[in-house]
C-alpha cells in the first residue's frame, strides 16, 4: 500500500498518557484512504471524536485547562506573536502563575485560620494583621497582571484599528490599497460604505484587523444611519484609529477626538500636500503607505507585547482574578476575623478555578508544618 | 434466644449517644461493654468541646444527645473560646470533673426506657446471608438485633506502647477487643493503624500551685445545653507552666527510646496531638513549651498535664516532668502512653454510617478513624439514629455540610477518607458563618423532631423559642419608618423617602439595641436569647447572602446522585487512578465525588452522564 514510518509512544510518556501507534505515511488521498480503511478494521479501532486526543490528554493529567486553551489558541494562531503566546501559556505557565498566587493565599488563609482555630496555643500575635497587610501585597500583584492579561487579549484577537473620517476622505480605497484585494465596494458617491468591512493583516508577526466604517455624517437615510452607528461604536472599542483627512479639502467642522490612540492620516496627497502633522498618504500612488503601515506595526508591537511574564489572555481568566482581587480587598477591610477568612477563602477559590483545584487539607498542611500546635 | 432492636457494642462517648439515640426512638437496646463502671469515661484529657468540637456538641444537643446536659453536670471551668472574635467562631469548652461526668452519663442512660446494659466483651459478629444480624458475647452465646453498631475506640486490636515495653490493651488495665478485626477484613473491609497518646497523670498534691500562673474560667458559666438555664457544679482554676531547656534535652537524649521514634510504632498519630517528643523534633528552635495543668475533679488529686502526650521510657517520663517548673516533686501517678488502634477505612461506610458491604452493621467514633470525644459521639448519636431507621426500610438520616458540622465530618470521612485521626476544625466548614454554635437549635432541632429522636421536654422548649423567634424576625422586617422619623429619634439615614425596617436599621454600623429601641419600643421587649440571634444574622447579613448563594449551589451538585451501584469501569474517558479513587469511595452524589482529593473536572463531566437527578429517582 505504501513504506511509511511506525512511531511507538509508549504510556505514560506520550501526548495523551496512553500508548500512542503513530504512522506516518506518503499522503494523497488514495494512501490515506488504503491505511485508514486497513486500520479501521482491526477489531476496537475506531476513528476520534474531534478533540479527542487532547480530551484524553486533559483526562489523563497530562494537560490542565489552562494547557487545553492554550493549545486551542495555537491550533488557531495566525500570526507568530499569537502563536509565541499560546505556547506560552502552554507550557503550563499560567497554572504555574495562578498556584503560586494560591499557595500564597492559602498560606494567608491558614495563617489567618490558624489564628482562629488555634486560640489557646502559642502563635504569634500579629499573625492575622500580617496576613492581611500581605494580601494587600497580593491584590497588587494580581490587578499588574490584569492588566497585562488585556494586552494578551488584545494578542488573541488582534489589533482592531478603526479607519474613520468623513464621508468621501477614501477610507475604503486605502483599506483595499492596505489589503492590496477589493474588499468594500468603493465608489464616488458619498455614502458607499455602509457597513463595518474587516481586512485581517499580519504586520512582521503582529496581528492587526483593520475595519472600514461608513463616513460619519449626519444622515437621513436609516440604513446609513445604521452604518454611522455601528462606525461610531467601532471607533469607541478600537485599540487604534486611523482618523482620516482629505488633503485637499478644506476642514468643516471639528475634527473628531477618538477616545485611544490615533494616526492622524491625510489621503489624496497626489491631489494637494499633506497638512503638517499629519501622515500622508495616496491610495492612488501607494504614497506614504509604507510609513503608515510601519506606523500601524509600531503602535501594534507596544499595545500588544505581552512580555516574557504569563498573561491571563481568556475572560475566564480574567474574571477568576478579578473576582480573586475583590476578594483580597474585602479580607483587608473586614469588621471580623472570621469575614476576613472568608474572604480569603473566596479568593482562594477563584484561583483555583483558573487551573481547577481547591482543597482544605492544603490549608492545615501549612497550619501544622509553620505552627507548634497542639497539647 | 434473646433479641434487640439495637445492639451497641462499646460504653465510650460513641456507644452512648449511639445506645441512647437508639432508645429515645423507642427501640429495645442492648449496651455491651466490658465494664459498667467504665460507661462514659475520659480516656484521655477531662474536657469537652473547644472550637469545632464545642459545635458538634451542641448539635448533638440539638438532636437531644446527652453530652452537652452530661457536661453540664460534670463541668468544672468554663469558657466560651474566641469571645473576642465573631459568633460563628466562638467555641464553648470545658474541663469536667471525670467522675461527675461519668455519673452524670449514667444517670442519663438509666432514664431510658428499653436500653439494657450487659457486661462482657464481645468477640464476634452474627453474619446471615451477608448482613449483620447479632454478635457473639464472650462466653459463646448469640445476641441477636436487626442492627449492630460498633464503637470499639481504641480497643480493636489495641496495643500500648511505653518506651520498650509493649501491653495489649484497649485503655491502660483493660483488655483489647481481638478477633473483630479478622471478622471485619474476611468481610471484605479495609483496616488501617493508628496511634494516639495520653500524658503522665501527677498527684496535685505534689505541684507547686503557689509557682504557677493560674486561668480561671468564665464567670458566669457558659452552659452547653441548650436546655440548661445555669451550671451549679462548683468551679476550679487551672495552673499553666511550660518545659523548659533542660526538658527538651532530656527528650533528646532519649529520643532513640521513644517508640515513635526506634520505629516500633509505624502509624500515624494526630498532627494537631503531637506528642512532646514530635513537637521537641519538628519545632526544635522552640525552647519551651506551654502546658496546663487541668485537676481531673472536685475531690479528686489526679492532674491531667495538658502538653506533653508522650511514650517515652517511665524513668525518662519521671526525669522529663521534674526538670518543669512547679513539677519538680511531682508525683506520677501513671505514665503516659502511646497506643495504636485498629480503624476502619471510613470510605467503607454509607452517608448513614452503615458499612457498605455488610449491611446492619454500623461504625461510629474512633473505629472510623477520628479522635475526640465530640466528634465520636456526634457519629454514635447518628448511627444510633440510622440502626433504628434503615432496619426498616426507611431512608438514612442524613445531614449535609451546609446544615451542620456533623454532615461536614461524616461526608469527609466517607468521601475522602483520613490518613491521621480526624479531628474536626472550624475551618473544615465552608459554611461556617452559617452553622454556628448558638444556632444548632435552628438547624437541627426540627430535623431531629421529625425523624423522632427528640424527646418531649426538648420538643416543648425548642418550639416555644421558634415561635419567638419566627415572631420577632418578622416584626423586624415588617416595621419600618421614615428617614425623617428616624431622624426625631437620632438615626441618620440617606434622605431619599424610603422607609427603612428595623432590620435595615440594625444593619447600620454601630447601631445599638438601645437606639433601635427608642425608634421601635417593642425591640426592648424581646428576650435576650431571640435578640442575640437577631444581631448575629444582622452581623454577619452580607456574608450570609452570599454564602446562601454558595449553599445553593452546593446543594444543585448534591442533588445530582450517582447510582449506588455504578459501575466506574464502565465509565469512559477515566484514568485508572480517577476510578480506583472513585471506587474506593462510592460517592452518593455528583458534589461529593468532586470533593474526592484528585478528581479532576473532567472526570466529573465524564460522570455527569451516570447522574441520577433526585426528583426523577
Amino acid at each position: 500500500m505504501d513504506h511509511g514510518l511506525a512511531l511507538w509512544f509508549p504510556a505514560p510518556a506520550s501526548f495523551t498518557g496512553e500508548d500512542v501507534l503513530e504512522l506516518q505515511g506518503h499522503g494523497g488521498r488514495a494512501v490515506v484512504a488504503g491505511v485508514l480503511e486497513a486500520v479501521l478494521a482491526v477489531d476496537g479501532v475506531r476513528l476520534a471524536e474531534p478533540g479527542e486526543f487532547t480530551r484524553r490528554a486533559f483526562d489523563n493529567h497530562k494537560l490542565d485547562l489552562t494547557e487545553v486553551e492554550a493549545l486551542a489558541d495555537l491550533i488557531a494562531a495566525e500570526t507568530a506573536h499569537q502563536a509565541r503566546l499560546a505556547l506560552q501559556q502552554g507550557s503550563g505557565a499560567l497554572s504555574r502563575q495562578a498556584d503560586a498566587w494560591r499557595q500564597r493565599v492559602i498560606r494567608l488563609l491558614a495563617h489567618a485560620e490558624a489564628a482562629i482555630d488555634f486560640v489557646d496555643e502559642p502563635l504569634p500575635e500579629d499573625l492575622a494583621a500580617s496576613a492581611l497587610a500581605e494580601a494587600a501585597v497580593l491584590a497588587d500583584d494580581i490587578e499588574r497582571a490584569l492588566d497585562r492579561s488585556h494586552r494578551a487579549e488584545r494578542l488573541r484577537r488582534g489589533l482592531q484599528v478603526a479607519i474613520v473620517g468623513p464621508p468621501n476622505v477614501g477610507k475604503s480605497s486605502l483599506l483595499n490599497r492596505l489589503a492590496e484585494r477589493d474588499v468594500a465596494i468603493v465608489s464616488p458617491v458619498a455614502g458607499t460604505t455602509r457597513d463595518v468591512v474587516e481586512v485581517h493583516l499580519d504586520l512582521n508577526g503582529w496581528p492587526v484587523t483593520l475595519a472600514d466604517t461608513a463616513g460619519l455624517r449626519d444622515t437621513v437615510d436609516p440604513v446609513e444611519q445604521e452604518g454611522v452607528r455601528r462606525s461610531a461604536a467601532r471607533m469607541a472599542s478600537a485599540d487604534l484609529v486611523l482618523l482620516l483627512r482629505d488633503a485637499s479639502a478644506t476642514i468643516a467642522g471639528d475634527v473628531i477626538t477618538p477616545p485611544g490612540p490615533v494616526i492622524h492620516v491625510a489621503t489624496k496627497i497626489d491631489l494637494a500636500a499633506s497638512p503638517p502633522g499629519w501622515l500622508g498618504v495616496s491610495s492612488a500612488t501607494g504614497a506614504g503607505l509604507a510609513g503608515l503601515l510601519a506606523e500601524i506595526e509600531d503602535h501594534a508591537a507596544r499595545l500588544l507585547e505581552t512580555g516574557s511574564d504569563p498573561s491571563f489572555g481568556r475572560e475566564r481568566h480574567r474574571y477568576a482574578l478579578g473576582d480573586a482581587v475583590a476578594a483580597l480587598r474585602r479580607a483587608t477591610v473586614a469588621a471580623l476575623p472570621e469575614l476576613a477568612a472568608e474572604d480569603l477563602r473566596h479568593a482562594a477559590h477563584a484561583l483555583g478555578r483558573i487551573a481547577g483545584r481547591v482543597d482544605v487539607e492544603d490549608l492545615l498542611d501549612v497550619v501544622f508544618s509553620e505552627f507548634c500546635i497542639g497539647k | 434466644m434473646k433479641r434487640w432492636d439495637v445492639i451497641v457494642v462499646g460504653g465510650g462517648h460513641a456507644g452512648c449517644e449511639a445506645a441512647a439515640a437508639a432508645a429515645r426512638m423507642g427501640a429495645r437496646v442492648l449496651l455491651a461493654t466490658h465494664r459498667r463502671d467504665t460507661i462514659g469515661a475520659m480516656s484521655c484529657n477531662p474536657a469537652i468541646g473547644g472550637l469545632g468540637k464545642g459545635h458538634l456538641v451542641r448539635e448533638i444537643d440539638a438532636l437531644d444527645g446527652i453530652m452537652a446536659r452530661a457536661i453540664d453536670r460534670g463541668g468544672i471551668q468554663f469558657r466560651m473560646l474566641n469571645r473576642s472574635k465573631g459568633p460563628a467562631v466562638r467555641g464553648p469548652r470545658a474541663q469536667a470533673d471525670r467522675r461527675l461526668y461519668a455519673a452524670a452519663i449514667q444517670q442519663l442512660l438509666a432514664e431510658l426506657p428499653g436500653l439494657e446494659i450487659t457486661e462482657g466483651a464481645v468477640t464476634d459478629l452474627q453474619i446471615e446471608g451477608g448482613r449483620c444480624r447479632g454478635v457473639i458475647g464472650s462466653t459463646g452465646e448469640a445476641l441477636m438485633a436487626d442492627a449492630v453498631v460498633l464503637t470499639t475506640g481504641t480497643f480493636l486490636n489495641g496495643l500500648i506502647h511505653i518506651g520498650e515495653q509493649r501491653i495489649p490493651a484497649g485503655r491502660v488495665g483493660e483488655a483489647p477487643a481481638l478477633g473483630l478485626s479478622d471478622r471485619l477484613i474476611g468481610a471484605g473491609l479495609a483496616l488501617g493503624r493508628l496511634k494516639t497518646g495520653t500524658p503522665a497523670r501527677l498527684d496535685g498534691r505534689t505541684i507547686a500551685w503557689d509557682r504557677l500562673e493560674m486561668q480561671a474560667g468564665d464567670d458566669p458559666p457558659p452552659p452547653f445545653s441548650f436546655l440548661t438555664t445555669a451550671i451549679t457544679t462548683p468551679q476550679i482554676a487551672c495552673g499553666i507552666t511550660e518545659t523548659t531547656p533542660t526538658t527538651h534535652a532530656i527528650i533528646r537524649a532519649n529520643l532513640s527510646r521513644s517508640p515513635m521514634y526506634s520505629g516500633q510504632i509505624a502509624s500515624t498519630g494526630p498532627r494537631y496531638c503531637p506528642s512532646i517528643e514530635d513537637k521537641v523534633v519538628r519545632f526544635a528552635d522552640r525552647d519551651r513549651h506551654q502546658i496546663f495543668l487541668e485537676p481531673e475533679g472536685l475531690d479528686d488529686h489526679t492532674v491531667y498535664p495538658n502538653g506533653i502526650s508522650t511514650s517515652l521510657p517511665a524513668e525518662v517520663q519521671a526525669a522529663m516532668i521534674a526538670s518543669i517548673p512547679g513539677l519538680e516533686a511531682a508525683t506520677i501517678l501513671r505514665p503516659g502512653y502511646a497506643i495504636e488502634y485498629d480503624f476502619v477505612d471510613p470510605r467503607e461506610l454509607t452517608p448513614g454510617l452503615e458499612v457498605a458491604k455488610l449491611p446492619g452493621l454500623f461504625l461510629a467514633g474512633q473505629i472510623n478513624g477520628t479522635t475526640g470525644y465530640e466528634e465520636a459521639a456526634a457519629q454514635g448519636l447518628m448511627a444510633g439514629i440510622n440502626a433504628v431507621l434503615t432496619p426498616n426500610g426507611s431512608p438514612p438520616f442524613v445531614l449535609d455540610r451546609a446544615e451542620a458540622y456533623i454532615g461536614v465530618m461524616i461526608d469527609d470521612l466517607i468521601t475522602r477518607g483520613t490518613t491521621e485521626p480526624y479531628r474536626m476544625f472550624t475551618s473544615r466548614a465552608e459554611y461556617r458563618l452559617s452553622l454556628r454554635a448558638d444556632n444548632a437549635d435552628q438547624r437541627l432541632t426540627d430535623r431531629g423532631i421529625s425523624v423522632g429522636c427528640v424527646g418531649a421536654a426538648r420538643t416543648d422548649a425548642y418550639s416555644g423559642k421558634r415561635q419567638a423567634l419566627a415572631d420577632a424576625r418578622h416584626r423586624i422586617q415588617t416595621t419600618a419608618l421614615s428617614p425623617t422619623a428616624l431622624a426625631t429619634h437620632g438615626i441618620e439615614v440617606n434622605r431619599d423617602g424610603l422607609p427603612r425596617t428595623a432590620l435595615d436599621v440594625m444593619r447600620l454600623p454601630g447601631m445599638t439595641r438601645e437606639q433601635l429601641a427608642s425608634a421601635w419600643p417593642f425591640v426592648s421587649e424581646i428576650a435576650e436569647p431571640i435578640w442575640e440571634q437577631l444581631s448575629v444574622d444582622a452581623l454577619y447579613a452580607g456574608y450570609l447572602d452570599r454564602q446562601e448563594a454558595d449553599i445553593r449551589a452546593f446543594r444543585r451538585d448534591e442533588a445530582l446522585s450517582l447510582p449506588p451501584d455504578l459501575d466506574v469501569m464502565a465509565i469512559g474517558g477515566l484514568s485508572a487512578e480517577i476510578r480506583q479513587k472513585l471506587a474506593a469511595a462510592r460517592p452518593a452524589t455528583l458534589g461529593a465525588a468532586g470533593r474526592i482529593p484528585g478528581m479532576t473536572p473532567a472526570a466529573l463531566v465524564a460522570l455527569l452522564r451516570f447522574v441520577r437527578r433526585a426528583d426523577a429517582a
